[in-house]
């Protein structure tokens, strides 16, 4: 490891005290409200009384999982084609990717609403041409559509910068070499985009399985997620800022896990874009 | 440089946009009864209040809170909350320090007995004597020392004409019929949804036995599936677009959603409902009491309150009001029940807190269920 200039050392020094002050202080915060009571004395009780919200872990966890798996479907061929195409519809598509993500996120969601509500479009759409409206919205098929349309676009991104990078040469040795299309996606391709995809599921992985505001608004608060209880906790005042607190520690340790398993499966520091 | 021209047309289009849909706000002619001072012009009054609850100037209404900075010089710093648990968990961390506070009566209750409320010396409001007597020293202010009346009403179903039939059941029941599946909508919040539930059960509204909250937590177990979903604000949209037929709401927004689609109609339940009672109070954190008190009586104001009245569309404590054939709401049946039309009404109270965080988490088991 090379020794860091000072001056490099004093470039860095303004994100090094934002982290601290936005990101290591909130930490410690949550931490202290984590494993104190009211009165602020030590405790384990908040972390004991988790077991009530089972239900919301378990629903959030499969919920953020059948997402990713989705968004990984329809992003990974997405990108593969990004890159075989020419430059400058490339760059096209990738503003069509990148367009949703200048309206804000609480919009995006709010617009499936009138897509999928019972007077909604479609069904609007079925009952003119004759059919049978649809239960669209208020299912947790809804909660989990919101999930992969808000959170694709980070998946596609970094699948799709790593597979854009990778050398031109390797896929023709593998050619010459008598590898077919398949093989040299299987063989090639495939192995080396795999810190994009891996970097690309915890980019969708994490910030579904702590959503809040989704399920409320497709899931018609009665699917309620661990986010939604961490929310509705915080909402009731201070006398709860002690369970919420245990709460999002678990789910950020539940969080961390699952990021050091992913990790396991990327080979350690080659592409390093991991989180 | 065409770059940069092209970056200056852009600014300037979104200039002109936002300067075009603006609009200026044009003054009224105030006939004030009040006396007011520019003494405290340039100081600031924080204002906390329910979103949609004054007189903005849309529709070519008053804009209460121009006008009160145009006459006293004072700038009012107006920021929104959507329930009074949102509400005392800011004002309870002191965070921001607000001088007006509109909460609803069990919150006053729990705010002045948590100390966070100070006395608001009623003899220096010149307009205090149009409140009626009927909301003047209710249970959570015998003494007429904390707060000052804003606004009344009454919670009751509101229904959608070609959904359900006519005739339906003039009862919290039909949340739980089957008839109804996925039709209904019930609160998004603890004590009202408990509520529809503790009528049916034929409950105190305020009991503090354990067994009552319990049974009536199962009756809401029992109707969720029921339900098309809990809502709270997206009620407005739900039943103005026969998304939802049937919602509990409060009376005044029902007028509100009939203004946009007149196939609602509402009926009070024959169980009996919740009454309820906002009022204008100074949180003890205030910085600028004097601006405060001073805003307090501009709001009592009969110009003031009744263009308060007419936007919010919600029942006024405001004799000047109530009594105004021009009022909007005039006689209003539904606002102003005559009284052999007039449910059985509880308020709510400030519950002991063993018994408020039990009913708590009693909730977050009805939504984790």
């Amino acid at each position: 490891m090379k020794k860091k200039s000072f001056g490099s050392r004093i470039i860095a020094a303004p994100y090094i005290v934002w982290a601290a002050i936005f990101v290591i202080v909130p930490l410690i915060i949550m931490a202290y409200f984590a494993l104190t009571d009211a009165n602020g004395a030590f405790t384990l009780a908040n972390l004991a009384g988790i077991g009530k919200y089972k239900k919301a872990f378990a629903v959030s966890i499969l919920y953020a999982v059948i997402a990713t798996i989705i968004t990984l479907l329809l992003a990974y061929p997405m990108a593969y084609f990004m890159t075989k195409m020419k430059i400058s519809s490339q760059r096209m598509i990738m503003l069509i990717v990148m367009l949703p993500m200048w309206m804000n996120f609480l919009i995006r969601t709010y617009s499936w609403i009138t897509i999928l509500a019972n007077t909604g479009l479609i069904n609007t759409f079925l009952s003119k041409i004759g059919l049978k409206p649809l239960q669209l919205i208020n299912t947790p098929g809804a909660v989990i559509l919101g999930m992969v349309y808000d959170f694709i676009p980070y998946m596609i991104l970094p699948i799709y910068s790593v597979m854009s990078k990778i050398d031109k040469s390797l896929l023709e040795a593998a050619e010459d070499l008598g590898a077919n299309g398949k093989a040299r996606l299987h063989r090639v391709i495939f192995p080396l985009s795999l810190p994009g995809v891996i970097s690309g599921i915890t980019m969708v992985f994490v910030p579904s399985v702590s959503t809040f505001y989704i399920s409320q608004k497709l899931g018609g608060n009665k699917n309620l997620l661990i986010g939604d209880a961490i929310e509705f906790l915080f909402n009731n005042g201070p006398d709860y800022y002690n369970v919420a607190s245990a709460l999002s520690m678990v789910l950020m340790v539940l969080i961390l896990i699952s990021l050091a398993v992913m990790n396991r499966f990327s080979d350690g520091d080659e592409g390093g874009v991991v989180i | 440089m065409k770059k940069l021209l092209a970056l200056l047309t852009v600014i300037a289009v979104t200039a002109l946009s936002l300067c075009g849909c603006e609009g200026a706000y044009e003054y009224a002619e105030l006939n004030l009864e009040g006396e007011y001072t520019r003494e405290l012009a340039g100081t600031q009054l924080n204002v906390y209040n329910w979103g949609e609850y004054i007189s903005d100037g849309s529709d070519g209404m008053l804009d209460v809170n121009k006008e009160f900075e145009k006459l006293t010089g004072i700038k009012v710093n107006y920021a929104t909350f959507e329930s009074n648990e949102t509400m005392y968990s800011q004002i309870k961390s002191g965070g921001v320090s607000y001088d007006i506070i509109i909460p609803s009566d069990y919150m006053i209750q729990r705010l002045i007995r948590e100390d966070l409320l100070q006395k608001i010396d009623t003899s220096s409001l010149s307009n205090y004597h149009y409140i009626s007597d009927e909301y003047k020293g209710l249970y959570f202010d015998t003494q007429e020392e904390y707060t000052v009346p804003y606004n009344v009403g009454m919670v009751g179903i509101i229904y959608n004409k070609t959904l359900v039939e006519e005739d339906i059941e003039h009862s919290w029941e039909v949340l739980w019929d089957k008839k109804y599946e996925n039709m209904a909508l019930n609160f998004n919040n603890p004590r009202d949804a408990f509520m529809t539930a503790q009528m049916i059960l034929g409950q105190d509204l305020n009991t503090d036995n354990k067994s009552d909250w319990d049974k009536a937590a199962d009756l809401l177990k029992k109707g969720k599936k029921n339900l098309q979903s809990y809502a709270m604000d997206e009620v407005y949209g739900k039943m103005e677009t026969g998304e939802a037929a049937i919602a509990p709401y409060y009376a005044g927004d029902y007028l509100t959603m009939y203004e946009t689609n007149s196939d609602l109609a509402f009926f009070y339940p024959e169980e009996g409902t919740n009454v309820f009672i906002d009022s204008v109070c100074i949180p003890s954190g205030a910085l600028n009491y004097e601006a405060a008190v001073m805003y307090i009586n501009f709001l009592l104001e009969p110009e003031i309150a009744l263009a308060n009245a007419e936007y919010i569309g919600y029942a006024s404590p405001h004799t000047a009001v109530i009594n105004n054939q021009d009022y909007y709401y005039y006689g209003n049946e539904i606002l102003y029940p005559k009284k052999e039309d007039t449910p059985k009404v509880q308020y709510y109270h400030d519950i002991s807190p063993e018994i408020r965080s039990y009913y708590e988490q009693l909730w977050l088991d009805v939504k984790l269920y």
